[in-house]
């Protein structure tokens, strides 16, 4: 599993009250749910990660709340790849099963800043940051094919 | 080699020995899901033709987050949950009133020492406080788990928490996880089951329980848990219900943490703005003045803490200038707390009561806060934003700390208040 764009970088433990406010949970449709994401911050951030697809945090992105909106409205806005020093463990569970690439990579995620062209290569645990190689641990082999397949409730998931 | 209870409960379900670290393909013995995920759910469940599940019998939903419907489209989603239990046969329903999922799934049993619960709620931890291990899933997981009857999950390390001594008066079950939240910081047990041991725990009732297995989450934790003693079985006996001779962690289980906390010196805490774990002894802050002070959630709205408010308000008023809400955790609590004479107490001295439930604090209703407000809240999450405003503040401590609190109109030390220290 390949992904690649340009990175907007966030902090660490951004919760997901402020990636999806919970006073939206019912709208359902991820493209809805992306005019929402990171509403509490204005919109810059979510105009840019639409731009940019690659989304990079710091320690424990995704604290917090449950809500899977938290991802599907990344999704709906476009994001490909969510690259962090490390996840909280729902967030990262609900990327994995919506089929959202992620990576766990302190020290890339620590070389990647604003603007940075991001690929990386999930299966190989390899990225290229500005033209610039880094390595990572892949995703243990049950996860990198369940993400890779596009999640659980993927049509290729049967 | 020895198990912790994440993998004696995990081995159970995965019908062999399983050890931290192993990824298991398991039907978890619970399966709930709430107001705020079961429009997802459905839709998931209809756009891939699912047309019964795999274990109804181990589904429930409880109406919590939006009771009772503040807009058209929360109830939309609550009538489509209603439709959808029709549909599936699903029997358990708890509607508009009854409560948190949480504090139902605790106080009537219905959730067992030795189970694993599942919930489309972070907050799940705290059914850990009855010797199970709970945590929070996603809507797509739940609705596969639903359809399928499997889901795969990792086997989490363990931190093994000893509790040692007696808390001294004026502190709480809250401010002890408080204590450890600004010890080992948001990201202090991400990925683990966390244990409460010690010569200490036998002193904390199953809902203080639930407040120290409720915040574990903010931790960072997958699970949190009590196991079960001599506590555990009363509660099970009160009920009346045989929970015959549960599973406990073994003595020489492997844990890949160890902390150790002294009760005897944790004093009340307070959580500011907007880090769960910038936490401060509440000695040392400068003078915070409110506008609104929230009893209640599944941290702590439980009957037991709304008697520690009710003991701190009577025959008193709250300060000019200061709302406090006051939302039971469950109808079972408000109506304990009605007989007990709690809520008059707390009516007579300025508080508003509403609906069962989550209450103000996820920011979707009853109480939300304006812009620059200050609320003093007995919840769990301090985030920007939470109670629906990105300039207001929120600090988080005990039911005793929101109590003196809102009759100070500022953050208080609760031991300034005789009350609350006897």
């Amino acid at each position: 599993m390949r992904a690649e764009g340009v990175a907007t970088v966030v902090g660490d433990d951004v919760d997901t009250d402020v990636i999806f406010p919970a006073r939206y949970l019912a709208v359902l449709d991820p493209q809805d749910q992306a005019k929402h994401l990171f509403e509490p911050l204005g919109p810059e951030i979510s105009e840019k990660i639409r731009a940019g697809g690659v989304l990079v945090g710091g320690w424990n992105l995704g604290c917090g709340s449950s809500r899977e909106h938290a991802v599907t409205a990344l999704i709906g806005a476009g994001a490909r790849l969510v690259i962090a020093k490390s996840f909280s463990r729902i967030f990262f569970r609900n990327a994995i099963n919506n089929g959202l690439a992620v990576v766990i990579a302190p020290e890339l995620a620590e070389a990647i800043a604003e603007g940075d062209r991001v690929e990386a290569d999930l299966a190989a645990g390899t990225a290229v940051v500005n033209g610039v190689p880094h390595a990572f641990p892949p995703l243990p082999p049950e996860l990198l094919a369940l993400v890779s397949r596009g999640g659980l409730w993927s049509p290729r998931a049967a | 080699m020895g198990q912790t209870l994440a993998e004696r409960i995990m081995s159970r379900l995965a019908g062999r020995p399983v050890a931290a670290g192993e990824f298991v393909e398991i039907q978890p013995d619970w399966t709930f899901s709430l107001d705020d995920g079961i429009g997802l759910i459905d839709r998931y469940l209809k756009a891939n033709g699912v047309e019964r599940l795999a274990a109804p019998e181990r589904v429930a939903i409880f109406y919590d987050h939006y009771a009772p419907a503040d807009t058209p489209l929360h109830a939309h989603v609550q009538r489509v949950g209603r439709l959808l239990c029709e549909r599936f046969g699903i029997d358990r329903l708890y509607d508009v009133g009854e409560g948190i999922s949480h504090q139902i799934a605790v106080e009537s049993g219905l959730v067992r020492p030795g189970q694993m619960v599942t919930n489309t709620d972070s907050h799940t931890t705290t059914t850990g406080a009855v010797g199970a291990v709970g945590c929070g899933i996603g809507a797509a997981e739940m609705a596969y788990l639903w359809a399928h009857g499997a889901l795969w999950f990792r086997v989490p390390e363990s931190v093994r928490v000893t509790l040692n001594g007696r808390l001294a008066p004026g502190a709480s079950a809250k401010d002890v996880v408080l204590s450890i939240l600004k010890r080992v910081t948001a990201r202090g047990a991400i990925y683990r089951s966390v244990e409460y041991h010690g010569d200490g725990i036998g002193q904390f009732s199953i809902p203080e329980r639930m407040t120290l297995c409720n915040m574990g989450i903010e931790m960072g934790a997958k699970f949190a848990t009590v196991p079960f003693d001599t506590v555990t079985a009363e509660h099970y006996r009160n009920l009346s219900i045989d929970v015959g001779d549960p599973p406990r962690p073994d003595a020489d289980a492997r844990y890949a943490e160890e902390w150790s906390i002294d009760l005897a010196t944790v004093e009340p805490m307070v959580s500011v703005p907007n880090r769960v774990d910038d936490v401060h002894a509440i000695g040392t802050l400068p003078e915070v003045r409110i506008n609104q002070a929230l009893l209640g959630t599944c941290t702590n709205g439980r009957y037991e803490d709304l008697a520690v408010a009710a003991g701190i308000l009577k025959g008193r008023r709250i300060a000019p200038g200061v709302r406090m809400l006051v939302t039971p955790a469950s109808k079972a609590v408000y109506k304990r707390a009605l007989a007990a004479g709690i809520v008059e107490a707390l009516v007579d001295a300025g508080c508003t009561v509403t609906t069962p439930g989550c209450g103000a604090c996820a920011g979707i209703h009853q109480g939300v806060l304006a812009e620059d407000e200050v609320c003093i809240s007995s919840s769990s999450r301090n985030f920007v934003g939470r109670m629906g405003n990105r300039t207001a503040r929120i600090y988080l401590g005990s039911p005793a700390t929101v109590a003196a609190s809102a009759l100070a109109g500022r953050i208080v030390d609760p031991r300034s208040v005789t009350e609350a220290v006897s």
